[in-house]
């Protein structure tokens, strides 16, 4: 059995809030020595680098099955270990909808031949009509970590109550979009003084804001567990914190293009920003990293939705949502902690040890006799995003020739490394 | 007539106001004022565009914006093409873009955009290695309009209208129209306000650098201008306002509401009325009050000064 033991190296492992120097011994796919070590085996030199639990991004859309032109899970697994990415939950909406429990299994079983963990949010109603509810509990036990409602809301309250009374039998989680949709059909940006003299439909940021209300007092009413899909105003947040301090069982996620771009990003009609929920304000920004610091915010996703160039070069209204962020979700995390503008402890818990737990899978820490799944990445080393290198199939990022700071070297799981930066 | 002395101009298209600054503005308007005459625009310099093709693209309907331009281009001696989109291969599915491609292997010089998507013509005008002028996109900006709005405003203000002040009425909300002309009258220095109901105003317009106001009357107190905008007949249906009755009870505008705006006030507005709904025919017939043909002269003068500077910076 081979060993390995990474040397020097800043050890972050938010669950234990550990934070030092010292040594990583694995063996047998495991950690099995951990801190102020003696080294044994092979050595990897980690000076003046830092390893973190592998991430684990709750929010990932790959285009398999039916849209495999956009992203296989092959392609999808390749792009999340170069991301420092080790386990993904994969997203309902594809073609065919995963609303049913023979779909769950044939994602996860094409998820076993792959070097990372692949892991189901099944659909919460068929075909995601928002209407008519799945077979949550059979899902649940062929292995779905949880039930989302698809990039559209469930619009009827006694559906969605229905759905959150059904699922707390099983204590299965449900995701919903906080969107209202009478507010928000039609509109494709953020409604302020930017999107006003652009001329682009627009929805206010309340929209999100009522929808969250309703579900969180759904959450109240039923004791299901809700988890709040894309926020991304400094309204919703507000919401949530007083929802969390009332102790409603409701976490909320944010993607990590919210807490890096605002709606000026959108510039000059850049569709490669436009996303779903719309980029907003810079105060809203403020608002998300702070939340994300306090935990109010949960967890952190990439929200990783390619799409073809054809789709995105089309005028602002017309063209599709979404960018690709397997790669860029630590890259651009590490950003953000560079320019101090959020702690890199709480932006890695909110990235780790916090969809572990909220999902019930393994990992996301760093303890001795746990996988061995980890990122080792430098904190400081800087680099130009070229879109046209990025392992996902499709290129479209928002992010495209921007200056970086921090960037994966190695990614290991169950002991083995799997990815090397060239 | 060389069109600017001394001065160059160098911007390759016409998408917005803002891509203007002052002197390029002055020195459109004048160029503008100088096709205003009849005699020019009629028997003046056939060889501008001689040889340069201009294509109309049209994606919503038009008619006096596009029989402007192509009358327009015709008096400066271009071939004019008009594309006829609605019944062209955009409605087998043909994207933007490749319609651009399309149209750029046909190598026009100038290349005349509408388009119900704001940043459409700017998308194009990425795409394509002509002059790109934008002839309305979506809720976005109206360019031409508000440059010959401007002239007419200039002509029936002796030169020099810094400091009038204007009020701008109805649609704010849903008007490329208004935004392009808060843009080039803030520049020119007139004291701009929007009149309307709150359902028809951005939330956010108050930070354009103009005054908001619910209230004909308050609104129009002092006015030297009052330019009317169009209210879509489908508006009634959103919820934005109540009946075409109600609406012009409270923020149409006939002899009554002109009366809170300044004596000599005159009255703008782009077409086409809706009359008994924003406008009353009184005001829109009344030759001492309503510059509303003079705006459709003004419309193919602005638009020879427009297609002529950009074909300064074609040569």
């Amino acid at each position: 059995m081979s060993t390995l033991t990474i040397t020097d190296i800043r050890i972050m492992d938010p669950a234990s809030g550990r934070d030092e120097v010292g040594n990583i011994v694995i063996e047998g796919g495991l950690i099995v020595a951990i801190g102020d070590v003696p080294v044994r085996g092979d050595v990897m030199d980690g000076y003046r680098l830092t390893c973190a639990p592998g991430l684990i991004d709750a929010r990932v859309k790959a285009g398999e099955p039916g849209q495999e032109n956009l992203e296989t899970l092959a392609s999808a697994s390749r792009a999340a270990l170069a991301g420092g990415v080790t386990q993904i939950v994969v997203q309902p909406q594809t073609v065919p909808i995963i609303d049913d429990l023979s779909l769950v299994d044939f994602i996860l079983r094409k998820g076993d031949a792959l070097p990372i963990d692949v892991h189901v949010a099944g659909a919460l109603t068929k075909g995601l009509d928002g209407k008519t509810m799945t077979e949550i509990g059979l899902m649940s036990d062929a292995g779905a970590v949880f039930f989302a409602s698809g990039p559209e809301p469930i619009e009827n309250a006694q559906i969605m109550r229905r759905l959150m009374a059904y699922a707390a039998t099983f204590n299965a989680l449900i995701s919903n979009s906080p969107v209202t949709p009478a507010l928000s059909r039609g509109t494709c940006a953020h409604e302020s003084d930017v999107s006003a003299r652009l001329g682009l439909p627009s929805a206010p940021a309340i929209s999100e804001r009522i929808m969250a209300e309703r579900d969180m007092a759904l959450a109240e009413l039923t004791g299901g567990r809700l988890l709040l899909d894309l926020i991304s105003s400094a309204e919703t947040v507000d919401s949530l914190r007083r929802a969390k301090q009332r102790d409603i069982d409701v976490s909320a996620s944010v993607s990590i293009n919210h807490l890096a771009l605002n709606e000026l990003d959108i510039g000059d009609y850049r569709t490669f920003a436009k996303l779903d929920p719309p980029l907003r304000e810079e105060r809203d920004r403020q608002a998300l990293l702070r939340a994300v610091e306090d935990g109010t915010i949960d967890i952190i996703v990439s929200d990783h939705d390619p799409q073809s160039a054809g789709r995105k070069r089309l005028p602002f209204a017309e063209a599709a949502n979404g960018a690709v962020g397997l790669e860029l979700m630590l890259p651009v995390g590490l950003k953000l902690a560079a320019d101090e503008e959020i702690d890199l402890m709480a932006y890695l818990r909110a990235v780790t040890v916090a969809p572990a737990d909220l999902l019930g899978l393994q990992g996301g820490r760093l303890i001795e006799g746990g996988p061995a799944d980890l990122v080792i990445f430098s904190e400081t080393e800087p680099w130009v995003l070229d879109s046209e290198k990025l392992l996902s199939r499709s290129k479209n990022t928002p992010f495209d020739d921007r200056r970086m700071t921090g960037r994966v070297r190695h990614t290991i799981k169950g002991g083995q490394i799997v990815y090397s930066a060239r | 007539m060389t069109p600017f002395e001394g001065y160059e101009f160098t911007k390759r298209h016409c998408l917005d106001i803002s891509d203007f600054h002052r002197a390029d503005i002055e020195n459109l308007l004048a160029l503008g004022a100088h096709y205003s005459d009849i005699d020019v625009q009629k028997h003046g310099p056939r060889d501008v565009l001689a040889g340069k093709t201009l294509i109309n693209l049209f994606f919503e309907n038009s008619t006096r914006t596009e029989k402007s331009f192509e009358l327009a281009g015709r008096r400066l001696g271009a071939d004019v093409i008009s594309m006829q989109v609605a019944s062209s291969s955009v409605k087998k599915g043909e994207t933007l873009l490749d319609t651009a491609a399309t149209l750029n292997a046909m190598n026009p010089d100038l290349l005349v955009v509408r388009h119900g998507s704001s940043g459409a013509p700017s998308l194009l005008a990425q795409k394509v290695s002509c002059s790109v002028i934008n002839a309305g996109d979506g809720m976005h900006a109206h360019p031409t309009q508000a440059l010959l709005d401007a002239l007419t405003l200039r002509q029936a203000f002796d030169g020099d209208f810094s400091g009038i002040r204007i009020a701008i009425c109805g649609d704010i909300m849903h008007s490329r129209v208004a935004r392009s002309n808060v843009q080039l009258l803030n520049m020119l220095g007139a004291d701009v306000r929007l009149v309307g109901p709150p359902t028809l105003i951005p939330t956010d317009a108050d930070q354009w650098g103009v005054e908001v106001f619910h209230d004909m009357r308050a609104g129009l107190a002092g006015c030297d201008a009052i330019m009317m905008l169009r209210l879509q007949l489908e508006r009634m249906s959103g919820s934005f306002v109540p009946s075409k009755r109600e609406y012009f009870h409270y923020y149409g505008l006939n002899r009554e509401k002109l009366g809170y705006a300044k004596d000599g006030a005159v009255v703008l507005h782009p077409g086409p009325m809706n009359r008994g709904v924003e406008i009353s025919s009184g005001i829109a017939d009344d030759p001492d009050v309503s510059l509303i043909t003079n705006q459709v002269a003004a419309g193919v003068a602005m638009r020879m000064a427009v297609l002529h500077a950009l074909a300064e910076g074609i040569r």
